[in-house]
């Protein structure tokens, strides 16, 4: 008895997680204007999507910052993840940490009078500096977890065997954390192509990305249309995140 | 010329002084190991000399040179980690290339080199594997051949064999002293194992709180050990507390209370009325239900307290006098012994009187 309690409790967790999602997918699909009821199979709504210029422009411009803000943070974090590990430096974590547990609002709002403060016009430049900003955190946690998996004698044994400093990142720290690196990479990926809060402070008028396209349509109905981006945006999440999941725990031979 | 000279090296990590005055010289072709309980301050040396740390005050003189200013990279001297620490990303022909290749040695040489490495250490079928692929045993083997592929001047090793189990440990001793026969480069061993300490050497450097308790040879070490720390730490050994009463130009007699007078070894000095121990070895001792008294031995009767039968030898542990313990070795293939003694048997025991060595407080 309790097992079967136990069985119907997770599937009733698993249904409230994934149902809206499923609902939403499958109205993405469905021949009526209305989310009412099943009407026919159809892929017009997606054929709409892809004749929609504010949408593609979107689209460009998600991807664009996603790209650009990712990169860019990996380097970034990466040195800082380095950073963290290499130096007991107590003010140093909780710098770079702080940013992924203060309220994102908050981050909003703050980098919005920053950049009014500094006179920057609002539009692709400010919202790809905001989601680098908040992308180095969760770069760094993921490199510097690698590097505490990663024996210390390493990189020490390269340096004993005629290897420069510079040599012994290169030729064995690098290779050893880059898993760390890619996974880093995608999840700033997905983090900042389906962030909203932050680029909703920081886009201003002229630039829109797919979450702020999303919320615009909304504001009118939950069209179809919608459901057909918000199925693509998730389709593409979640990709990533199984690719970053995959590389990541051990996949360096000989472990 | 010494080869390695160590002069005076402190190294302090705040209040605590791991390396505290140590000075020592070790000559071409030596194994030389460092023997000594976890934080003596061992490993701290070997990494000063390694270069992956620096003294605060002292010179280490490699051919007469400095190199505390070197960084680990220049130095010609490699280290066997304990770890290993092969690289798992690399197979292992690709491991022993490396530091031919940081040489910038040419691709046909290093193929050459690597193949000989391979062929010493019996894995020439094995350069395509990764790290993770090989067994404790063959993976120790290649970090070898990595350390001596580009001939260093000195090999540093950090108990490489405390990840092995016993007989594998046995078989990788012998190994190791062939080894280094063969390539006559001069091995400083860090170990806190004395048996294997002893097993190995040529000479050893017993370190207790940073400092050298002792340097010698490995049959000096056990059989005239300096001062109760070293007579303690190097295999067992019985510490009676003692004090001399008569000093003679050869002998001198011991007072010890519970037991009475011992006849003992005078080490030399103005010894009378000095209070120290006697380290007297188990095995140096003579055990039986009775023994004939020859000259210049002291026997003492009393009972088996308690025993340890080990397969080759037993342990006895043997109440003389008044509550006086002496622990006393007896190999069970010894001739005309009738039976094991079980505790509570009258036995005795004796010893010549250079068996033990007195040890000044």
């Amino acid at each position: 008895m309790p097992k079967r309690l136990l069985a119907a409790s997770g599937i009733a967790a698993y249904l409230f997680l994934y149902l809206p999602l499923v609902i939403v997918v499958a109205y993405s699909f469905n021949d009526s204007r209305l989310n009412a009821e099943w009407v026919g199979f159809t892929w017009r709504w997606y054929k709409a999507l892809f004749e929609d210029d504010a949408m593609l422009k979107a689209a460009g411009n998600s991807l664009f910052i996603a790209l650009t803000a990712s990169f860019a943070a990996t380097v970034l974090g990466t040195m800082a993840g380095y950073a963290l590990h290499r130096y007991r430096l107590r003010l140093l974590p909780v710098l770079i940490m702080a940013p992924l547990a203060i309220p994102e609002i908050l981050v909003g709002v703050s980098l919005l009078i920053f950049f009014v403060a500094v006179n920057l016009t609002l539009g692709l430049l400010s919202i790809t500096l905001s989601h680098i900003a908040f992308c180095i955190g969760f770069v760094a946690i993921v490199v510097r977890s690698r590097l505490a998996g990663m024996d210390e004698s390493l990189p020490e044994a390269a340096r004993d065997l005629g290897a420069s400093p510079w040599q012994a990142f290169r030729l064995v720290t690098f290779p050893l954390i880059a898993p760390g690196i890619l996974a880093g990479a995608l999840l700033a990926f997905t983090l900042s192509i389906d962030d909203f809060v932050i680029t909703f402070f920081t886009a201003g008028v002229g630039a829109s990305t797919l979450p702020l396209q999303i919320y615009s349509m909304i504001k009118i109905a939950v069209t179809p249309e919608v459901n057909a981006v918000s199925t693509l945006l998730m389709l593409l999440t979640l990709f990533l995140i199984v690719i970053a999941s995959r590389i990541s725990p051990d996949s360096v031979r000989g472990k | 010329m010494a080869l390695l000279e160590l002069r005076n090296i402190v190294r302090s990590f705040g209040d605590f002084a791991a390396v505290d005055g140590v000075s020592m010289m070790i000559e071409s072709g030596e194994f030389f190991t460092l023997l000594g309980p976890s934080g003596c301050g061992k490993t701290t040396l070997l990494r000063m000399i390694a270069g992956f740390d620096a003294p605060q005050s002292g010179e280490i003189l490699l051919d007469g040179k400095d190199l505390v200013a070197t960084p680990p990279e220049k130095r010609p001297i490699h280290t066997v980690f304990q770890s290993y620490a092969l690289f798992p990303h690399m197979t292992v022909a690709q491991n022993i290339a490396f530091p031919l290749r940081m040489r910038k040695i040419g691709k046909a040489e290093i193929n050459e080199r690597v193949k000989e490495a391979l062929d010493d250490v019996r894995l020439s079928d094995r350069g395509g594997r990764f790290p993770g692929e090989l067994s404790g045993g063959q993976r120790q083997r290649v970090a070898l051949a990595r350390a001596l592929v580009s001939r260093p001047r000195l090999l540093l090793l950090d108990e490489p064999l405390a990840a092995l189990d016993m007989k594998l440990r046995e078989q990788m001793q012998l190994e190791l002293i062939n080894l280094q026969k063969e390539v006559g480069i001069t091995f400083i061993y860090v170990t806190h194992d004395q048996t294997e300490a002893l097993a190995l050497s040529h000479r050893i450097a017993v370190m207790n709180g940073g400092k050298v308790e002792q340097l010698d040879e490995p049959s000096k070490i056990y059989d005239c050990p300096r001062n109760r720390f070293v007579a303690d730490f190097i295999g067992t050994c019985n510490l009676i507390e003692a004090k001399v009463t008569v000093a003679g130009e050869e002998k001198m007699v011991l007072e010890i209370d519970g037991l009475g007078e011992v006849t003992a070894r005078n080490p030399g000095g103005e010894l009378t009325g000095s209070k120290g121990v006697l380290a007297l070895r188990p095995e140096k001792i003579k055990i039986g239900q009775q023994i004939a008294l020859e000259s210049g031995e002291n026997r003492f009767r009393g009972k088996v307290h308690d025993f340890l039968y080990m397969g080759d030898v037993t342990v006895y542990i043997v109440e003389v006098g008044e509550g006086v313990h002496i622990e006393a070795l007896l190999p069970n293939s010894a001739a005309g012994r009738p039976r094991i003694f079980a505790a509570g048997d009258p036995v005795e025991i004796s010893w010549r009187y250079d068996a033990g060595v007195f040890l000044n407080d």
